[in-house]
């Protein structure tokens, strides 16, 4: 009898060596700065890089500057641009890598913060919070609460129907996020229709413009939480990808995991719609496209897809602001660059997930 | 005769959409070092619950099971994956993991969730494929590889995972006949080695030929357990699939079985459908 070593090869060629995923992390590493920097230049009124270098320089207290140029600067490049700017990269983060979450912690490469209902979910409990309280810190609250009910619903529609069908996971999705499009609605109707529906309405449609620096204050920290847990978790989300038995059995504590991951990535992309509305696409395409960069493992697919995120809302952003005079709602730009990107995507997980 | 590695006293279980119907009534068994035990039963006799309880991946309504003499429900599950190996049915994995990164995830007992792999982890993951003989899958992806492949990739997984005890669920389901007696061979040379296997099949043929005991499930109870060529006789084959077959030796000595089809003429074309 001959060896095991002789079993039988696949007829199917081998695809390619994937691209040393340390190397492709690092590229895009340097390039979100650079990204960063070049937005804080674009705009109705374009700053050379030069004048960048010296505001920069003078802010730091390094060099001088003629405190008139310096005013102008401050409230253009400061208080305008760079908080729009490290918004759209915060937020494309949360999303990206909550999405690269979600997909393997439900072992289901079609999920995504908008495709579980969380965006929906926490819209509702934005509004609410908006409408209910004066206080950020109770409408954060409350997106979260609202995203993590949407999750649980969601999950729970998906497993009474059936535990290991990916279908059926999307389809509780839908549901979940059907129901608090429902409940948003209700509170839109609810809401005085002279100052909250307005700004309600705006605002969900998915805007960087309102956004301040202390706002973003508000905000970053627990976001920033989310995205690093979820970069931690890269190993034990490998395991749960292969399936909780499986994962169980290579000493995975599956449900704290599980609950760590569901509470990270749901925090991250609830503070998103709390911050600017909801942006769609960006937590489905980013890890995918970050998948085709670094592979699957999600030590370097979660930092993968956080940076391509940022500079997917980033480039939104830019096309967001530039396009025309008046600016269009990034949540606008995403959906329309994203179905594009979706259809090429669909094309791959036919090719490749179809085993 | 040494103690057992793992062992399981009256288990009992039900699921609790089955009605109150026991899968398990009351299984006892133990596995020791060096041993390969076959798991034979019809569909839904209990295999898969049975590996499921000895994997504490299910609690037991009754009964127990022991690992290193300790009960397997006070154990960290950490702990129990360094005794501990699973090798799943194939199925589809939803990424494009390479065969390499797949095999180190039997690392995590060892290594836990944050650390990063070190030179003893990349050594035991090279060993593992390289027992397999399939160093040149390693960069390949998993789910562009044959079922033959990925269950050998599985293996080595387990391998890794430096497991004195190795569960596998119908190991050869999808494998064409030289890779499923291949696949056997091999299982039985790892546990000539001191590991020990735990397989649930559907053909009692390899019981015979690639285990050294054997234990018959029937409606949650186990109807004989003993050695291969004690318990795999035509009246407990008869017994749990509810066919006629004969057993006879072949002329290496070994034995083998042969159904005999009431009824229809052998060999003429409408297969048996078991009800």
């Amino acid at each position: 009898m001959g060896s095991a070593a002789t079993l039988t090869p696949a007829a199917a060629p081998a695809r390619g060596r994937q691209p040393p995923a340390r190397l492709a992390l690092w590229a895009l590493l340097l390039v979100l700065p650079l990204a960063m920097l070049l937005a804080l230049q674009l705009g109705r009124y374009p700053v050379a890089w030069g004048e960048l270098l010296d505001f920069l320089l003078a802010l730091l207290g390094w060099q001088s500057m003629p405190s008139e140029q310096y005013q102008l600067l401050h409230s253009l490049v400061w208080e305008i641009r760079l908080p729009r700017v490290v918004a759209a990269v915060l937020i494309g983060a949360s999303l990206a890598s909550s999405g690269a979450a979600y997909q393997a912690v439900f072992a289901n490469p079609l999920v995504s913060p908008g495709i579980l209902g969380v965006l929906a979910g926490a819209s509702f409990g934005a509004a609410l919070g908006l409408v209910a309280f004066d206080s950020w810190s109770l409408v954060q609250l409350s997106a979260v609460v609202g995203g993590l009910a949407a999750v649980a619903i969601g999950v729970g529609i998906g497993r009474l129907f059936g535990v290991r069908a990916a279908v059926m996971l999307v389809l509780g999705g839908i549901f979940s996020g059907a129901l608090f499009s429902g409940l948003l609605a209700l509170v839109k109707y609810l809401a005085d229709p002279y100052e909250q529906l307005p700004a309600i309405v705006y605002w969900l449609m998915g805007s960087l413009g309102q956004v301040d620096l202390a706002e973003l204050g508000r905000y970053a920290p627990f976001m920033l939480l989310g995205v690093a847990g979820l970069a931690l978790l890269g190993r034990a989300l490998d395991a749960l990808a292969m399936g909780d038995d499986e994962a169980a059995t290579l000493g995975v504590p599956v449900a704290a995991v599980r609950g760590g991951v569901i509470l990270c990535a749901t925090i991250a992309s609830a503070l998103t719609v709390a911050l600017a509305g909801m942006i769609g696409w960006v937590g489905l395409l980013a890890p995918h496209i970050a998948r085709l960069l670094v592979g699957p493992l999600n030590r370097y697919l979660i930092p993968a897809s956080a940076l391509l995120g940022g500079l997917f809302l980033l480039a939104a952003d830019g096309v967001a602001r530039g396009l025309t005079d008046a600016e269009l709602p990034i949540g606008v730009v995403t959906e329309l660059v994203g179905l594009p990107l979706f259809l090429l995507m669909l094309r791959r997980v036919r090719q490749g997930w179809a085993t | 005769m040494s103690a057992p590695l793992l062992s399981a006293r009256g288990l009992r279980y039900a699921y609790p959409s089955g009605r109150g119907q026991p899968v398990l009534a009351g299984v006892d068994l133990d596995i020791r070092a060096g041993e390969v035990l076959a798991l034979l039963g019809a569909n839904g006799c209990g295999k898969s619950t049975l590996l499921k309880l000895l994997l504490g991946l299910l609690t037991p309504l009754a009964g127990e099971v022991r690992l290193g003499g300790q009960l397997l429900s006070r154990w960290r599950r950490r702990d129990i994956a360094r005794q501990v190996a699973y090798v799943p049915q194939i199925q589809a994995v939803p990424f494009p993991y390479r065969v390499r990164d797949l095999v180190a995830l039997g690392r995590i007992p060892q290594r836990g969730l944050y650390g990063g792999l070190r030179a003893t982890d990349h050594r035991a993951v090279a060993e593992a494929l390289a027992r397999l003989g399939i160093e040149s899958l390693a960069d390949r992806i998993y789910t562009e590889l044959s079922g033959g492949q990925r269950q050998l990739c599985l293996i080595a997984r387990a391998l890794a995972q430096e497991a004195s005890l190795i569960i596998m669920d119908e190991p050869v389901t999808g494998l064409d006949y030289g890779n499923q007696w291949r696949l056997l061979a091999l299982v039985q040379a790892l546990a000539a080695e001191g590991r020990a296997f735990i397989k649930s099949t559907h053909y009692p043929d390899h019981a015979l030929g690639a285990a050294s005991r054997a234990l018959l499930l029937h409606q949650g109870q186990v109807v004989a357990e003993g050695p291969p060529a004690a318990v795999v006789t035509p009246a407990n084959i008869e017994r749990l699939y509810g066919l006629t077959v004969s057993l006879h030796p072949t002329p290496s000595g070994a034995l083998a079985l042969t159904p005999s089809l009431a009824g229809r003429p052998q060999g003429a074309g409408s297969p048996h459908r078991p009800s």
